[in-house]
């Protein structure tokens, strides 16, 4: 059983990473609109979804094995596209809301259809995801195609049928959350208990009821007074995936802080506060600007959770706070560049993280399309390109490096030719097999594992 | 089985023999999949009368089929479907085959949206009376068994509301059964489930054999309510009254207590909130030995909890328990342990608790009576007056007939004035209208003389509030002050006042004017409101501001019925008929509309025509009005909504705009972090600037 699980959701490392498929267009023009905004597995890893700065949600499906191809473990198709928020203006602040989906988070399966919550800077809606296979068939008083009878004909009464037809997906709004934040949403996390969800922005977390839009609980507020002492915005909030009482939420300033909601209704004070003392060797002017956390996520077991700042990764026993567990570098070599990173604005991207099934290896997203892997078992990292060359399926990925200065070796970029407009900010791997999801610009690259 | 026959529908249509009869069920049968959510909601509606034309055969065979795979369709179709098949037995040949039923049923009760599942539920209960016990343990048990063990959490969540309707009417073996499919319910994997299971603990216990509950249903409540899930737990406080009331007093000590107990200590406030939120049906469940001797500390310390939503959840609470002790020593219970905590609360942090203390807290003094209430509740009243927070002023002034009751108000009036003159001069409006409401109930109380001395002159203040909500709601208060002290009264000191605004220089206060005649013509009878209104009314018609000048219309319209004939002849048709060619349209449209009812009351033949008509004429009246104005051009309608909008426009440039923009930013925000929208307010205002 030890065996196999550590095989079939290993390291990082060990495994061979193949191209599997790539989405969307091939040519190197890119519509605004395309650019895909957040990746996300639902709970089996059947379903993939996407959103974009369009406002688009498209879902992929993955296709049942019923082949007896070993290479392939059931590619992702196309199973609904929708949109899902349109842009919209505030007339009461002359605000332009953008219809840029920031997340997309899926709920427990509850029946046959399949819910997701998505958001954009304001409004949250929750959306249904169903087939439908039967139509009725049989008026009285007209013809299928519409034409009217001459109601003197029907001398009897006839009652519909429903007949098999081809298989529709049908994407329907079932609530929306509105009018609950007054500044842009960066989060969305749904609660264990399935019957909540939490939603943040730059100042406050709201608590919602999944099935009542009128009202939200406003659980934390930093809004500090006077909006001129404002030291620091919320930059990401989760659930427990266990513990339905407790959520973290990270800061601007490099630290997360651990709610209890059992202990009060609002939850202003915290019950933990995680901070890693800095370092003071390496103080500068963007010390701070690195230092803010752009994602956060709970492992899958609950014990550990992990930040991304600007360079690194850290994972935290959720037992300790004063120092992370452990820290890896996802492009240390950018220290030296973090002026001309700072100019072109690049220094305030939101690279997101994510960890593998059996929390085991965590992935985040770093420049020229380039995303890494960490081990945590052994420790070693690789990192990758999702490119379209060499896209043929199977093929493995080959590792890339980049040589931080003086002598370039043979197969190692420059980082001064690292192209700092492709960039990987969202990643998703599959909850339960080696199947990972990125996003390029406007690209989603699918890759699996090489199986013997 | 006729009795469920839609109205309507006689016998002759069953049989299908005309065109006449089949036309309209055609109708209804092909609006079942109409495109529009309304007419196939109303199709649903009527799926009696379908069912009745087609034949229970036919329902039986084609129509169910035919809805139990309609699930697809919108919540609302869902719902109604759900509801119009709990009364279908009837229709489908009576008992024998109300199990035909449950495949429609069954699907409905595992969609996702919780209002049709317990519909659906709920129908499935009230089918499964119908049930013969042979046909309940062959049709409906297996179908409880099948929800039961679903794949979807929906569906073993619709399983635990069925249990308690088919237990008592089952047979042994298959009780058995029922209880280890309820058992294993209580311990599912998903939360959703396990608090479906909670919430029906109470009714499932209530009957199942006692053995039975000691053995069985205690276990399960003891596991609920130490689930991990707070939302489980506190489901399961709920259950304790339930089961507490079947079992003596010694089982409950043994049983139940241990559990209460921990219940009210809980880590979360959330389950704590719901042992104060569920108090008093806990004390009466528990009966008054355990009262005494564990209910009372426990709400002390609830009274006193570190989370202010407990404490106002048991401050909401404390009427209701010292109701419910025992009279023998209930004074001293009182003053000895309860009001110590309540004088605590009197200074509270948080104004919620505050609030909510004020709200029940003056109940208190009928039960201890005109000594202890003076000596000890009146200067918490007194503090609470004084209170920062204007819902606690509020709430002690709405129910100040309790006092009023046991001591008599004037004790409190040297204080209460004040007290009103600030919550009526408050700088947010919606305090001030929430005192206007009061004004009728303080008037009874305090009588005509303080309230002509004292509270007179803020009736009229509010007259000329710079919000229109306030405005509105100060005329009708001078309605109901006139119901309360006469017409005489109002001769003397309202109607004057009013009057008097119609010559002011702001238009919105001449149009005051105007709303007040409006309330007040009823109050006041013909007399006073063709001698001194209606000459001001007429009067107001040569303003110069069109929206005085159409309102003037709408005035007489609305009067009209109080005048007689003459001073409708005479006085209202020549200026109606004056509007009627304004220059502005609106102002001609309202004419139109005013004249053409006038007209009506003008021409009705003699006998007919009554001084005050009758209440089904000016019924006639008003609908016909509805309609005049559903054909009114859509030109005009576009071009008043333009008006409304400049209206408040002006209204807002008027009086600095701040309050204007607040009325619909604070609607469109409702934060219950603050119970009193109005504290958003303050918050949402810069940003909106910004």
């Amino acid at each position: 059983m030890m065996v196999k699980e550590e095989k079939g959701a290993g390291g990082g490392n060990d495994i061979q990473w193949c191209f599997s498929q790539v989405k969307g267009a091939i040519d190197d023009d890119v519509a605004e609109a395309d650019i895909i905004s957040t990746v996300e597995f639902n709970h089996s890893g059947e379903l993939l979804a996407t959103g974009d700065k369009g406002g688009r949600v498209v879902i992929f499906q993955q296709e049942q094995e019923n082949k007896i191809q070993s290479h392939s473990r059931g590619e992702y198709n196309v199973y609904s596209t929708f949109q899902s928020h349109e842009p919209e203006f505030d007339y009461l602040k002359s605000l332009e809301i953008e219809e840029k989906i920031n997340k997309i988070r899926w709920l427990p399966q509850k029946n046959a259809a399949q819910f997701l919550l998505s958001t954009n800077d304001k409004t949250i809606k929750l959306w249904k995801i169903s087939e439908r296979d039967k139509r009725p068939e049989g008026y009285n008083l007209k013809e299928e195609d519409g034409r009217y009878r001459d109601p003197t004909t029907v001398t009897t009464l006839r009652v519909p049928v429903f007949r098999p037809m081809d298989l529709m997906v049908e994407a329907s709004p079932r609530r929306i959350f509105a009018n609950a934040h007054t500044y842009h949403i960066n989060s969305i996390s749904i609660n264990s208990d399935y019957e909540t969800y939490l939603s943040a922005d730059d100042l406050r977390i709201n608590l919602w009821h999944l099935e009542i839009t009128d009202r939200s609980f406003n659980i934390v507020d930093i809004k500090p007074a006077n909006m001129e002492e404002l030291t620091e915005v919320i930059t990401a909030a989760e659930f427990h995936p266990n513990s339905c009482n407790t959520f973290v939420y990270s800061s601007s300033k490099g630290t997360i802080r651990l709610c209890d909601m059992r202990a009060s209704a609002l939850c202003d004070r915290h019950s933990k506060l995680f901070e890693e003392p800095e370092d003071p060797s390496n103080r500068s002017f963007f010390s701070e600007i690195i230092s803010s956390i752009s994602d956060v996520k709970f492992s899958h077991s609950g014990r550990y959770m992990m930040t991304r700042d600007y360079l690194s990764v850290k994972i935290w026993d959720l037992n300790m706070e004063n120092r992370p567990v452990e820290t890896y570098q996802v492009h240390e070599y950018l220290r030296s560049k973090l002026c001309s990173l700072y100019e072109n604005d690049c220094i305030f991207d939101k690279f997101e993280c994510c960890w593998n099934g059996s929390d085991s290896v965590v992935m985040t997203g770093s420049y020229n399309n380039f995303f890494r892997m960490f081990d945590r078992n052994t420790k070693r990292d690789i990192t990758l390109e999702a490119s379209r060359e060499n896209n043929k399926p199977r093929t493995v990925l080959k590792p890339r490096k980049v040589c931080a200065s003086g002598k370039r070796k043979k197969d190692e970029i420059s980082v001064d030719s690292l192209d700092f407009n492709k960039k990987i900010l969202h990643t998703a791997w599959h909850p339960k097999e080696n199947i990972i999801a990125v996003a390029t610009t406007n690209n989603l690259y699918i890759f699996q594992d090489k199986v013997n | 089985m006729a009795g469920a026959a839609g109205p309507g529908t006689g016998p002759g249509a069953a049989g299908g023999n005309g065109d006449d009869s089949l036309y309209p069920i055609a109708v209804l049968i092909d609006e079942l999949r109409n495109e529009d959510v309304q007419l196939r909601l109303n199709s649903i509606k009527k799926l009696s009368t379908i069912a009745l034309a087609l034949g229970v055969e036919r329902t039986r065979t084609e129509l169910l089929p035919f809805l139990t795979d309609t699930i697809y369709d919108e919540d609302e179709v869902l719902l109604a479907l759900a509801e119009q098949l709990g009364n279908f037995t009837g229709l489908v040949g009576g008992p024998d085959f109300a199990h035909c039923l449950l495949p429609p049923l069954e699907s409905l009760a595992t969609v996702e949206e919780t209002v049709v599942r317990d519909k659906a539920v709920e129908s499935l209960r009230q089918i499964s009376q119908e049930h013969t016990p042979v046909a309940l343990e062959a049709h409906f048990v297996p179908l409880v068994k099948r929800l039961a063990g679903g794949d979807w959490f929906t569906s073993r969540t619709s399983a635990c509301g069925l249990f308690s309707v088919c237990y008592p009417r089952a047979s042994a073996g298959v009780r058995a059964e029922i209880r280890q499919h309820f058992r294993s319910l209580c311990s599912d994997d998903t939360p959703m489930v396990r608090r479906a299971a909670a919430s029906k603990l109470g009714e499932l216990a209530k009957v199942l054999e006692l053995d039975s509950v000691k053995s069985e249903i205690v276990p399960l409540f003891t596991s609920l309510a130490s689930d991990e899930q707070d939302s489980v737990r506190l489901l399961a406080v709920e259950a304790c009254v339930s089961i507490a009331q079947l079992l003596s007093q010694e089982d409950l000590e043994a049983l139940v207590m241990p559990t209460l107990r921990q219940a009210a200590e809980d880590k979360s406030w959330r389950v704590r909130y719901m042992v104060a939120d569920k108090f008093s049906e806990l004390q009466r469940a528990v009966g008054p030995k355990i009262t005494l001797s564990d209910l009372i500390p426990a709400f002390q310390n609830l009274l006193k909890d570190c989370e202010a939503e407990v404490r106002a959840a048991a401050a909401h609470k404390v009427r209701e328990l010292c109701e419910n002790l025992p009279t023998e020593g209930r004074e001293t219970i009182i003053m000895n342990q309860i009001l110590p905590y309540i004088k605590e609360l009197v200074s509270d942090t948080n104004q919620h608790v505050k609030s909510a203390l004020a709200s029940v807290i003056m109940g208190l003094s009928t039960i201890l009576g005109k000594e202890n209430t003076i000596e000890h509740l009146l200067p918490l009243f007194l503090a609470q007056l004084k209170d920062e927070c204007p819902e606690v002023r509020l709430n002690i002034i709405s129910n100040l007939d309790c006092v009023n009751e046991v001591i008599g108000i004037r004790q409190l009036s040297q204080s209460l004035l004040p007290a009103i003159v600030e919550l009526a001069e408050d700088a947010k409006w919606r305090v001030r209208l929430a005192i206007i409401e009061y004004m009728p109930l303080l008037a009874g109380q305090l009588g005509v003389e303080f309230f002509d001395e004292k509270l007179n002159s803020l009736c009229m203040a509010w007259l000329v509030d710079h919000v229109y909500a306030v405005r509105e709601a100060a005329t009708t208060n001078l309605m109901k002050l006139v119901q309360r002290f006469g017409t005489e009264w109002a001769q003397s000191t309202i109607v004057p006042r009013v009057l008097v605004m119609a010559n002011d220089p702001n238009y919105l206060h001449r149009m005051t004017t105007l709303f007040c005649i409006n309330a007040l013509s009823e109050a006041c009878g013909q007399e006073i409101t063709t001698k001194h209104m209606l000459p001001v009314v007429v009067k107001m018609a040569g303003d110069q501001v069109a929206n005085v000048r159409f309102n003037v219309a709408k005035s007489l319209q609305k009067i009209g019925p109080i005048l007689d004939t003459e001073a409708l002849r005479e006085e209202v048709k020549p200026v109606l008929q004056k509007l009627g060619q304004d220059e502005d349209v609106d102002v001609q449209y309202f004419a139109q509309e005013a004249i053409s009812v006038v007209a009506r009351r003008l021409h009705r033949p003699p006998g007919e025509a009554g001084v005050i008509p009758d209440a089904e004429g000016s019924e006639r009246g008003r609908a016909l009005r509805v309609r005049g104005r559903g054909q009114d051009p859509g030109r005009a309608h576009r071009k008043r909504a333009a008006r409304a909008a400049s209206e408040a426009a002006v209204e807002a440039a008027w009086f600095g705009g701040t309050d204007a923009a607040k009325g619909p930013a604070c609607q469109l925000r409702v934060n219950p972090r603050d119970a009193l929208a109005l504290l958003e307010i303050a918050d949402l205002v810069p940003f909106s600037r910004d």
